[in-house]
């Protein structure tokens, strides 16, 4: 009932948007980290990369050349044609932006180029009765997806046993996923929907308070414990080494309590396209709720 | 805060002479060399076989740029990557091949700095995500070696100018800010 050539063009303008241009929620939260720092050295960091964000809106390039793999999440009435338009529009804006062809075979390291390949680009569908057909896209680096950790904690450890298992993450990455960062965490699910509900949590704008107040109390506090450490941007000492914890659940298994991390780097890059049948389309980097 | 310039290919007592906490701006030329390169690059030397770049007095950039083919090629964006990736390799590129200068993000492991101080190499740290302000900098492709690598992984040589803010991150005389920061980091985290 979409046209593909109406998603393909979606998709293209979701990553050109993405790529190019920072999510107003992120460059505020930046804007802010500068107005905190006091010291020289993440004060240059956050200048060079705030300006860095102004000349790619401008020129319409990549914020940065690790334009990461096209992680998409799908609401609504989705068949395989949708699927095909999505790939069909991250060939084309790989070529037309460009992003860099970062998709490779994992044995031989084989790059065809394209950012196709098996598997790819991921593709989250969540099938749904909806008048409308919502896309997002979340292009995800390599320097912070190298960072994901899963764990399987014991249920007694309880909420104090997720926190523990955040902070740690965050300082085991410590400089290399481009700090200050956007923390995803998803809590419960099985382990592979674990890291889906983090990746998903992405998503969420910074700054908006969790619908569930336990979320919202822990994704607080880890907040505030995490710019406590000193890290700082890109790891060289400061007050800001987080923009903010975002968090996602599901229902888990009564022995268990998986807990995934997936981290962002500054470039917390992300693109929301809402389209309807009758081919208008709404855009946005903010999200739609 | 007072910027330094420098120029690369360098010596190696101005490349000691660069001081953990220095602000640098580079000008000259750099290569790039990521995992694969690296990989490339021992093997050659192990086979005894010489490579097709001179990397002695060297400024290795980690960088996986974008590049345009439009009339030769041109930078589109070209910010460091993590340069713990080359841990496993670099102490042994350092010894062997002498380069003066690495740049990337986030630094590098003790083995690495060990071999920086043995030779005389120093680490200089780029903002990282900051793609279109290094791309900026890096006005002219010199050439291209290794493009059977792909994009990302293939050696750009390239004119540079004016390349900075550049950190001195981590020095030949065995200071490392990035494990300063990370050690005050670990010794907080165990409070919370």
């Amino acid at each position: 009932m979409y046209p593909s050539s109406l998603i393909e063009e979606t998709v293209v303008r979701l990553l050109r948007d993405s790529e190019c241009r920072l999510p107003p929620d992120v460059h505020a939260a930046l804007r802010g980290a500068l107005d905190k720092e006091t010291e020289e050295m993440p004060r240059s960091q956050l200048l060079a990369i705030l300006s860095n964000v102004d000349m790619a809106a401008e020129r319409s390039v990549p914020m940065c050349q690790d334009t990461g793999l096209p992680v998409f999440f799908v609401r609504g009435r989705c068949d395989h044609r949708v699927l095909e338009a999505i790939r069909k529009g991250v060939a084309r804006a790989t070529e037309e932006i460009p992003l860099r062809p970062n998709s490779v075979d994992p044995v031989s390291r084989q790059n065809f180029g394209g950012n196709l390949g098996n598997g790819m680009p991921p593709v989250h569908v969540e099938p749904a009765d909806t008048g409308h057909l919502d896309l997002a896209v979340l292009p995800k680096g390599a320097g912070s997806e190298n960072w994901s950790a899963l764990r399987m904690l014991n249920p007694s450890e309880g909420m104090e046993g997720v926190r523990r298992f955040v902070i740690e993450c965050v300082v085991n990455a410590g400089s290399r996923p481009c700090p200050p960062v956007v923390v995803g965490v998803g809590i419960g699910g099985t382990a592979d929907m674990a890291c889906a509900l983090a990746k998903k949590a992405l998503l969420r704008r910074l700054g908006s308070r969790n619908g569930d107040d336990a979320l919202a109390s822990l994704g607080s506090t880890l907040l505030s414990q995490i710019n406590s450490l000193g890290l700082g941007p890109m790891g060289l000492g400061g007050s800001t080494t987080c923009l903010g914890v975002l968090m996602e659940k599901a229902h888990c298994h009564t022995a268990s309590l998986p807990v995934a991390v997936s981290l962002n780097c500054w470039a917390a890059r992300k693109a929301f396209a809402r389209v309807y049948p009758d081919g208008r389309v709404r855009f946005s980097q903010e999200g739609f709720d | 805060m007072s910027v330094r310039e420098i120029r690369a290919p360098l010596d190696e007592k101005e490349a000691r002479s660069l001081r953990a906490g220095d602000i640098v701006s580079l000008s000259g030329e750099l290569l790039t060399a990521r995992d694969e390169a690296h990989m490339r690059i021992l093997v050659m030397l192990r086979d005894g076989r010489g490579i097709p770049f001179r990397l002695e007095g060297a400024a290795i950039y980690h960088c996986g740029p974008i590049m345009r083919s439009d009339e030769g090629w041109k930078v589109v964006a070209a910010g460091p990557t993590t340069s713990a990736r080359m841990d496993r390799l670099a102490p042994e590129v350092v010894r062997q091949c002498h380069p003066r200068l690495m740049i990337g993000k986030g630094g590098m492991s003790s083995e690495t700095l060990e071999a920086m101080k043995e030779v005389g190499c120093a680490y200089l740290a780029f903002p990282g995500g900051a793609a279109v302000l290094a791309a900026q900098a890096l006005p002219e492709v010199l050439e291209v070696h290794w493009e059977d690598l792909g994009m990302p992984e293939a050696v750009w040589r390239m004119r540079v100018e004016g390349m900075g803010p550049l950190v001195v991150a981590m020095d030949s005389h065995g200071r490392s800010l990035f494990k300063e920061v990370e050690d005050a980091v670990r010794k907080r985290s165990v409070l919370l």
